[in-house]
């Protein structure tokens, strides 16, 4: 039995708990102003909100719903677009009418969704707030302008909000319905449930399986693991941070340790999927699936995460490092699950960079991804991690080349020499996201690129005109 | 005025395709689609899924009571394989089951034997081998040979450009119904009712006035649901009228990304002369274009390249000759721009290359050779030209030497990043270049509470032409908006419509609109003089208040259409309207197949990521010719969209088909089209408001498909960029411009 809110309803379904809540709004509800434009979570057209009691008060936040199985949605306010319509337009949907932000029609109830969590959250509104809050959603007629000065728009009418709740202020301003009132009320009466662990199908944010397997999931027999509080939260214990497997993206993103140690998190991050996406998507999600191109995988190999790996009965860790035997093979057993990752923040004098490049920079998958960790000791490299993606069949920790910087003072020299080092520990193939040539120039630049971003007395010229 | 469909769009309560209520005992319908691009059927195993779950029935062609036939210009389509497929996705079986799910398990379990065949994916291989759709056409104006001996500067060279799939974020999908006496009623998300319902007419061997075709409104068309909506359609009309049961499919974006056509390739080779002053006095073409596996809409397409071989420029001498090749992809077909922009894009390869070769900016060859108004295009039809007024206030708007300057200075001390720019100058003829189809009806009704029902043939797809056609009928009858609804688009209700393509709808529409209005109100202005005893002359509704001789009478809209009605005239009138004055000889290739002709000029700049390969648009301003625009705010919104749809083309939009015609960026992980982030900073628009008179409606000039072809500009200035940091780049005019082809741009050589 799946239990929830879904706008101003109780539900109690004993529905396939695999099946997508698209359909489940769509289909069972006959709810039809959330669309479907993809099914794999790039257009947005299905997108809603999802909200959580933390505490006395309910945090929205959006979600594609193709990518979201109903068994995630236990104990959750789900919001569609019915649950915001009030007789009278709200502020984005104002915002839209009046800036002529709508055409077809066919992908804005996603876009209002978007921006109506947006309204919902306590993010500062500004104009960039606004418009990372639609970023996962994609429109085919406007070209973006007129989305552009609704969401500016909205973000403007924010500005009175100051610090009140945003719920109230959002109930008070016609944003949404009065019935969000008492929506923490009605979540406090729905039971946690508690997963067996004994399944086979393990499932988090779903944003990968849901692609890969959205036609045979439904009816298997799945353990939800992205509400499971034992696999959620991110602490710092001295100098090492560890984090629960189902730590999500956003997560991490608005997480102050992250923040602190990390000063171009928010630009690494952007570079991940969209926002509803990294809404979802978990940490031990990117690095189980094992996509060779999987971003945070990239990221965190650079760190030298480690892994705490749980079957039910015990507990081991293995560095992340090993934990890809090949293309899609992994370390672990079907019963293990990643129930911890931790690895050591970087120290002030210490260096990170991460690097992405795809045919569209955002919401697409890399041609080729690179991190790079460098401790230093005065003028000389101490410690170096560097991984990337895209070059090979799994998501590569280049050993060698990371090796060859111990105990190096960085120059020019010597970052075309680690260069050659690095051609030497890959593989790419050629396909939709490029050519061989292409990767393994692409990989050579962001390695320059790396450098470049962490040392100012590179010579840049030198760098590029090889 | 606002779009009227806004209130109900952001509140998701506008109703698409697969948002119309069921019937109980509706059906699911799938495709079993060719798993091979070539070859002969030697077997089709069906025995498994027809025991397969929830399975209905399973159609093949041996089940069609008419013609196994959907070709439109010509009859080389079968809707379903019979002893051959000819590309991946290639419609075999169409399975009927009581679910989605039941559909999609049993597509799974069909078997299909296929004796492979070669597979063609290039156009120049299918020319080679006389695998041609159409026989070729030339256009010709002058004497080439003559003129390119008299030439200081001869260049030649190729240049290519990808397809597009259109991605209208609504899939293709069709739902169909029953009717007594054997007729269908099928709702489809089409932009060719009457398409619809001809082919299916054929194919279920009944007359056409037993298939009613119902359309709403499309999420998103582009040119995508022209043709290519009637097979879905057809299935399940079909399905339906074997079945006496509702059947309905609405397509997975795989399955439409794998069985639906797209832009057509082209490759074209091109040899271009200049006289000493830089004036263009000979260009001779030949474009092979990727037709895919039958014609479509595709020899309609290769026509309208050839009318927009010379773009925006006079050229006294062209000889321009176009093949229409096919091959095993799914046969291509309309794409906002029709065969335009593929034709433009050559000729500006062509001028970017001499230009290049002279050692100046592309500019200066753009600028000295924009068509004036006299000059005569090489299909015949003289222009009445704004190509230089466009170009001149674009020029006033901006001080080009100065940012010519500062681009040169930035791109001097910056190494890791370039800035470029250019300008593209734009002229698109307006009109079906297929003359009969320039025709169009309205059947307007007025109630005798005084509202007003309107049907027409366009098809509301977003681009806002229900808001035009209330505006029309409210301008003429000087009443608001509020009295009038539009219906969906019925074939009951409205016959033998044209697609709504070719940016021409709310034109043809429009002006049936208005010739049923007039009608209406010259019978209702008979009725208020003869009850108010004066002339009809004197009488004029303002404002819903009925005025003699300036003076208000005491007399509503309402109360005059109510005595109307008492006097036993008719409320109800259906306008026909025929564009005047078109003709085109196709023997001899020449004619005036255009109502009028839209011009602009943008100007684009972009900064190209020299580490990295990447690249944004930094801003694009533009001067647009609207006529008098009769919306601002909606003609901006096209002007907008279809200027980031064409950058999406140039740019990031990468079809990538493998050597076996298997599609390989067949979803939207693989395939990208514009984000929020990727589109330019800044789009600037100005409006070129010309008071000439035209055939516009309400002299309100066509907006749908010429700003798609701003976009090509994008293509040119990431060019310039790469060639700031590397001049001797050898980088193709080979669209599109992906971050693949900058980085390899920016850092080969010569020798490469």
């Amino acid at each position: 039995m799946t239990q929830f809110i879904l706008n101003n309803t109780e539900i109690k379904t004993s529905l396939p708990k695999g099946l997508t809540m698209l359909d489940f709004v769509r289909y069972h509800q006959h709810l039809m102003g959330t669309k479907i434009g993809c099914r794999e979570g790039d257009c947005g057209a299905c997108t809603m909100l999802v909200g959580t009691l933390e505490g006395e008060v309910v945090k929205y936040h959006s979600v594609t719903s193709c990518l979201m199985p109903l068994g995630n949605a236990h104990g959750k306010h789900i919001v569609t677009i019915e649950g915001i319509n009030l007789e009278k337009l709200n502020i984005v949907q104002q915002a839209f009418s009046d800036n002529a932000a709508t055409q077809c029609g066919f992908c804005t109830p996603g876009f209002i969704m978007s921006l109506t969590g947006f309204c919902l959250d306590d993010k500062i509104p500004t104009n960039e707030n606004a418009i990372d809050a639609v970023n996962g959603n994609i429109c085919r007629c406007t070209g973006y302008k007129s989305i552009e000065k609704a969401a500016v728009s909205v973000s403007y009418q924010l500005q009175e909000r100051a610090h009140a709740n945003p719920i109230e202020f959002a109930v008070k301003n016609n944003i949404v319905p009065e019935y969000f009132l008492n929506i923490p009320s009605m979540l406090k009466n729905i039971q946690p449930v508690v997963y067996s662990g004994s399944e086979i199908k393990k499932v988090g944010g779903g944003t990968d399986l849901y692609v890969q397997q959205h036609d045979t999931i439904t009816h298997e027999k799945i353990d939800f693991l992205l509400n499971q509080s034992q696999l959620k939260g991110i602490q710092q214990n001295g100098n090492i941070c560890t984090m629960g497997g189902a730590t999500t993206v956003s997560e991490i993103s608005d997480s102050p340790v992250f923040n602190e140690y990390f000063k171009d998190l928010n630009k690494y991050i952007k570079l991940v999927s969209s926002t509803p996406i990294r809404n979802m998507a978990t940490v031990a999600g990117n690095f189980t699936n094992a996509s060779p191109i999987g971003d945070l995988t990239i990221l965190f190999l650079a760190l030298d995460a480690q892994l705490q790996l749980n079957d039910g009965n015990s507990t081991r860790n293995i560095p992340l490092r090993s934990f890809y035997k090949g293309y899609k093979q992994l370390n672990k057993n079907e019963k293990e699950i990643i129930e911890k990752i931790s690895f050591e923040l970087p120290s002030a004098s210490d260096l990170f960079n991460f690097e992405k490049v795809c045919k569209r920079t955002h919401l697409d998958i890399a041609s080729v991804n690179s991190a790079l960790s460098i401790k230093m000791n005065g003028a000389v490299i101490e410690k170096a991690g560097i991984s990337a993606g895209g070059v090979g069949p799994i998501p590569m920790y280049l050993s060698k080349s990371s090796e060859f910087l111990f105990e190096k003072t960085v120059s020019e020299k010597l970052i075309f020499e680690l260069i050659e080092v690095v051609q030497s520990e890959i593989s790419p193939i050629s396909d939709a996201r490029g050519t061989v040539k292409y990767k393994r120039l692409l990989l050579s630049q962001l390695i320059k690129a790396h450098f470049i971003q962490s040392f100012s007395h590179i010579d840049v010229n030198k760098l590029l005109k090889n | 005025m606002k779009n009227i469909d806004s209130y109900t769009h952001t509140r998701g309560e506008s109703v698409y395709l697969d948002d119309i209520p069921t019937l109980t005992g509706t059906l699911y319908g799938m495709v079993f689609g060719s798993p091979l691009a070539h070859g002969k059927i030697i077997h089709l195993d069906i025995s498994e899924a027809m025991v397969s779950e929830g399975i209905v029935r399973i159609l093949t062609y041996k089940d069609i009571p008419g013609k196994n036939q959907i070709g439109g210009i010509v009859p080389d389509e079968p809707l379903m394989a019979e002893d051959e497929v000819h590309y991946n996705g290639m419609p075999v079986a169409f399975v009927v089951a009581t679910s989605v799910e039941a559909a999609a398990a049993a597509v799974k379990k069909i078997k299909i034997e296929i004796d492979p065949l070669p597979v063609i994916t290039n156009p120049r291989v299918a020319k080679a081998n006389g695998s041609l759709i159409v026989p070729p056409r030339t256009f010709k104006i002058g004497d080439i040979n003559k003129a390119f001996a008299e030439c200081k500067y001869v260049i030649e060279g190729t240049a290519e450009t990808n397809g597009q799939e259109h991605l209208y974020i609504e899939t293709q999908g069709a739902y169909a119904l029953p009717a007594e006496n054997g007729a269908i009623k099928v709702y489809s998300s089409t932009q060719g009712p009457t398409a619809v319902q001809r082919h299916m007419a054929d194919v279920l061997g009944i007359p056409m006035h037993r298939i009613e075709v119902d359309v709403t409104r499309l999420g998103g068309g582009f040119g995508g649901k022209e043709d290519q909506a009637t097979p879905w359609a057809i299935f399940c009309g079909l399905a339906s009228f074997l079945l006496k049961k509702p059947v309905k499919y609405s397509l997975h974006r795989m399955e439409d990304m794998r069985m639906t056509g797209k832009r057509n390739p082209y490759t074209s080779d091109y040899k271009i002369g200049l006289d000493q002053h830089l004036n263009i006095i000979a260009y001779e073409v030949e474009f092979y274009q990727n037709a895919g596996a039958s014609a479509d809409l595709s020899p309609a397409v290769l026509e309208r390249t050839l009318f927009h071989t010379t773009n925006s420029y006079f050229i006294p001498n062209v000889t321009a000759t176009a093949y229409s090749c096919r091959t095993n992809l799914p046969p291509n077909t309309a794409f906002r721009g029709f065969g335009g922009p593929q034709g433009m894009f050559v000729i500006e390869s062509a001028i970017a290359k001499a230009a290049e070769h002279l050692g100046i900016s592309a500019s200066v060859i753009q600028q000295k050779n924009l068509v004036k108004t006299g000059d005569e295009f090489p299909y015949g039809q003289i222009i009445e030209s704004e190509a230089k007024v466009c170009w001149d206030k674009l020029h006033d708007l901006n001080d080009i030497k100065k940012l010519e300057i500062e681009i040169a200075d930035f791109n001097k001390k910056n190494i890791l990043y370039k800035k470029g720019i250019s300008f593209m100058p734009i002229c698109f003829g307006i009109s079906f270049t297929k003359t009969p189809m320039n025709q169009a009806r309205a059947l307007v009704h007025i109630y005798t509470d005084g509202s007003i029902n309107i049907s027409t043939g366009a098809v509301e797809m977003g681009q806002g032409v229900n808001t035009k056609m209330i505006q029309v009928a409210a301008s003429i009858f000087s009443i608001s908006p509020d009295w009038i609804k539009l219906n969906s688009t019925n074939t009951y209700r409205i016959a033998n419509t044209s697609p709504s393509a070719a940016s021409a709808t709310a034109d043809l529409n429009g002006r049936a609109v208005q010739v049923a209005c007039e009608a209406l109100l010259e019978r209702l202005k008979t009725i208020a003089a003869e009850s108010l005893q004066c002339s009809v002359t004197d009488v004029e509704i303002k404002e819903e208040i009925i005025f003699i001789n300036g003076q208000s009478a005491d007399m509503s809209w309402k109360d005059l259409v109510m005595a109307g009605y008492l006097k036993r005239i008719s409320l109800s009138e259906h306008g026909h309207y025929a564009t005047p004055g078109l003709h085109f000889d196709m023997s001899k290739e020449k004619g005036h197949p255009f109502a009028y002709h839209v011009f602009g000029t943008a100007l684009t700049s972009v900064t190209v990521d020299c580490l990295r390969g990447t690249y944004e648009v930094d801003a694009v301003q533009l001067v647009h010719d609207f006529g008098t625009s009769m919306n601002p705010m909606i003609d901006k919104g096209q002007i907008e969209g279809g200027l980031v749809q064409g950058i999406g083309w140039m740019t990031m939009e990468e079809i990538v088909f493998d050597e076996q015609g298997r599609l390989r960026s067949n979803a939207l992980s693989t395939y990208k089209v514009p984000d929020i982030y990727s589109v330019p900073k800044n789009i600037d628009i100005h409006f070129l408001d010309t008071q000439n008179d035209n055939l516009a409606i309400f002299k309100s000039k066509a907006v749908g498909e010429p700003p798609l072809m701003y976009g090509i500009g994008t293509f040119f200035a990431i060019r310039n960029a790469i060639k700031a940091f590397n001049p001797d780049s050898n980088i193709e005019y080979a669209a599109p411009m992906t971050p693949e082809k900058v980085l390899l741009g920016l850092y080969n050589t010569k020798n490469d």
